[in-house]
């Protein structure tokens, strides 16, 4: 057994590689939470009046909060008093062309397989590149605008497209919500803005990608999402942040409206930066997704493959409010070393025959920590709604934990709702049958985990499974000692 | 090609293999046979380096070189094949990724780049007709809702995959109809060169009817007690193993 422990232990040591810092000239505001940081941002922001009382209204409403315990998690005391909520990359106002961005800003994505030169990029696939509180460039905004899609900053939006942030903004997550949205509503940043209009198939793939620079820094951005009637549009979303002793602080808000008969397809790739192998630094990820299917026949798909973070908690979930509407969770969440997360969604069944699915997968290695939970709620209007979850874990080591919380609320009898669980744990026979015809242990690992995963990373789009699975292997594989 | 010397093993610090003695050269079949519990699963699983057992004294050597020395993979890929007895289940890895995975590690280990996807297909195609597995287990994840025969065939397609040197069948006529005993025999016959050899487990003359081996050992004890030709399997098939009992004075 110990040696097999060890084997474990040695596969599962695998190393961060976007753990780099980019030097670079960083304007920060004050450390610190109160009105004034506030307005502060807003200032720097050009907001209007209204925006600027929202954040106010936002951060008096904190301030009657406090932070949720009923996780599986153990957070440390964090004080809120200590956090930068402010960190920009010094840059031109605005940069219209590439030519104006900072060469080092260029490479630091380019490094990370993100390069914002347009003839560069992946055809088929548009991104916005935030680091820190600010956009740094979104590409292609000028094909999509022929076809009338909106894909910007959240603060060019404020500017240029007011009338639909104020319309839209915390109609899914109101800063009443949960202590995190609060936060968020109060000092949100930035963050990327999506509205397709009626009928359009989005071109391609949208994408953000999230990147954490600056220390002693919170990260607060929001993501907001408009599918019109008839449309659709697939969005992904990556995040990484460099290796620091600190702990880190990133709580975000996505809302994704999608009406009659549109669909939303939203994945994520999540590799913030877990922590070292004794559990210390690491992002604190705790962030608050929902949508609503507000139509006939709408349909929201929430993938995410979650790897990074020392802690996360978050919850993507569906308000299946038009009749015949769907809603989709499917995620694998690993977490290894001193990593802990408490992940899974919310289906709230509100009109008739809507459905939903979850297909949750949880492998966790060395004294991690890793918890399904998940609602579904089906309310007394619901008629014929369905419902299928399907929850699973994987252990790799004897001093991890899986745990899965499944709540169910059913105030309808046409209701059907089905659960199903397992636990599993790769046995040292599997892993002797693969290295006897040849297959090392640590390649042997990396098999049976993307084979695990293989029904959640098919949702993916392609060029993001690619990418994925190898995360999911650089996540769990080191050198075999 | 396979030369084992004094060879003593213990699991959990019970000494199964005391003191076993064996050579096998190039071309040749090896049966070895004996009563439940006398160590010949021991000695199948010390041979490709199953962890859970312990060489205490001897050595093994196999083309040459030291496979103590070896890693179960490394071993693997210097041409040790075992038809395991309990072929293990793998949910979610398709034999298709498996075997893959396997080929190409052994290609490296040669030096030599990794098989193309059209040119492993057609490999598959070709070794599968040995088995006569059909085209849907490939797709299926490794051993997972395999019939007792299924798996057994399987061990032998992966085998034919593989083209060991020297290959253990570990009661792989265990759990077989008649005519799934044909089948893996036939499988295994037409694998059979001038340069590879065999070990042959097995608990009955049925598939030595088939696989016809150059010697045939009584493993007892962990020691083994009776060496001789083909003749000795049909001998012990028709007095069962009291009279070796007798014979060692019990």
């Amino acid at each position: 057994m110990e040696d097999s422990n060890k084997i474990i232990d040695d596969v599962t040591s695998g190393e961060y590689k976007y753990g780099f810092v980019t030097e670079i000239e960083t304007e920060t505001i004050r450390r610190g939470l109160n009105e004034d940081t506030i307005r502060v941002i807003s200032a720097k922001k050009n907001e209007p009046e209204w925006l600027l009382k929202y954040r106010l209204k936002a951060y008096h409403h904190w301030l009657t909060l406090e932070m949720p315990d009923w996780a599986h998690l153990n957070i440390p005391p964090i004080d809120y008093q200590d956090i930068i909520y402010y960190a920009a990359p010094k840059q031109k106002e605005g940069p219209k062309s590439l030519d104006e961005v900072d060469p080092e800003l260029l490479k630091t994505f380019d490094k990370l397989g993100i390069p914002l030169e347009e003839q560069k990029h992946l055809t088929g696939m548009a991104v916005d590149a935030v680091m820190d509180s600010v956009s740094v460039k979104t590409t292609f905004k000028e094909v999509l605008a022929e076809k009338g899609v909106i894909f910007c900053s959240f603060s060019e939006a404020v500017q240029h497209h007011p009338d639909l942030i104020q319309k839209y903004m915390g109609s899914v997550v109101s800063y009443r919500d949960n202590f995190f949205a609060a936060l968020n509503s109060a000092v949100f940043s930035d963050g990327s803005f999506v509205y397709i209009p009626k009928g359009v198939r989005c071109p391609m793939e949208l994408s953000t990608y999230f990147r954490i620079n600056a220390s002693n820094t919170g990260q607060f951005e929001r993501t907001l999402i408009v599918a019109d009637d008839e449309s659709y549009v697939s969005y992904l979303e990556g995040c990484t942040a460099p290796m620091r002793d600190e702990n880190q602080l990133h709580a975000a808000i996505v809302e994704i409206v999608v009406k009659e008969q549109a669909e939303v397809k939203y994945s994520t790739v999540q590799n913030w930066y877990p922590g070292d192998k004794e559990g210390k630094g690491g992002i604190y990820n705790f962030v608050t997704k929902r949508g609503i299917c507000k139509g006939r026949g709408s349909k929201i798909s929430w993938t995410q493959v979650e790897t990074g973070s020392a802690i996360t908690w978050k919850y993507p979930s569906c308000i299946l409010a038009g009749d015949d509407s769907v809603g989709e969770f499917y995620s694998v969440a690993v977490t290894n070393n001193y990593q802990q997360t408490d992940t899974g969604t919310k289906m709230i069944h509100l009109g008739k025959n809507t459905r939903s699915t979850i297909v949750s997968k949880g492998i966790s290695a060395g004294h991690s920590q890793n918890s399904y939970r998940g609602l579904v709620k089906v309310s007394p209007r619901a008629e014929n709604a369905r419902n299928h979850s399907q929850c699973d874990s994987l252990l790799l080591s004897s001093t991890c934990g899986a745990h899965t919380f499944p709540y169910v609320d059913i105030q309808n009898d046409s209701a059907v709702v089905e659960h199903e669980a397992t636990t599993s744990k790769i046995s040292e026979d599997q892993l002797f049958y693969c290295n006897q015809r040849g297959i090392s242990t640590e390649e042997a690992v990396g098999l049976i985990v993307n084979g695990y995963a293989r029904e959640v990373m098919n949702k993916l789009p392609m060029e993001f499974a690619v990418e994925a699975q190898k995360l999911l292997s650089i996540s769990l594989e080191g050198s075999v000692g | 090609m396979l030369e084992i010397k004094n060879l003593h093993a213990s699991v959990n610090g019970k000494e199964i293999l005391k003191g076993i003695n064996l050579s096998v050269r190039a071309e040749e079949v090896h049966a070895i046979m004996g009563p439940n519990g006398s160590g010949k699963s021991t000695l199948s699983s010390v041979l490709v380096g199953n962890p859970a057992f312990e060489v205490t004294e001897g050595e093994i050597l196999f083309e040459g070189k030291n496979l103590l020395e070896l890693s179960p993979e490394d071993r693997s890929r210097e041409g040790l094949f075992l038809s395991f007895q309990y072929p293990v289940e793998i949910p979610g890895v398709s034999m298709v990724n498996f075997m893959r995975a396997a080929l190409n590690e052994h290609r490296k280990y040669k030096g030599l780049p990794a098989v193309s996807a059209t040119d492993f297909l057609k490999l598959m195609r070709e070794k599968r007709a040995i088995v006569e597995l059909d085209n849907k287990l490939a797709s299926r994840s490794v051993n997972e809702g395999f019939s007792g025969g299924e798996k057994k065939r399987n061990e032998i397609f992966q085998m034919a995959m593989l083209e060991p040197k020297l290959a253990i069948l570990d009661e792989t006529d265990s759990g077989l109809d008649i005519d799934a005993l044909r089948i893996v025999a036939n499988g295994v016959n037409q694998l059979r060169t001038p340069e590879n050899a065999a070990i042959v487990i097995t608990h009955y003359q049925r598939l030595l009817d088939y696989i016809k081996p150059n010697v045939v050992y009584v493993l007892y004890k962990g020691r083994i007690v009776k060496t001789a030709g083909p003749e000795l399997a049909l001998e012990l098939e028709e007095k069962g193993y009291d009279w070796i009992r007798e014979e060692m004075g019990e």
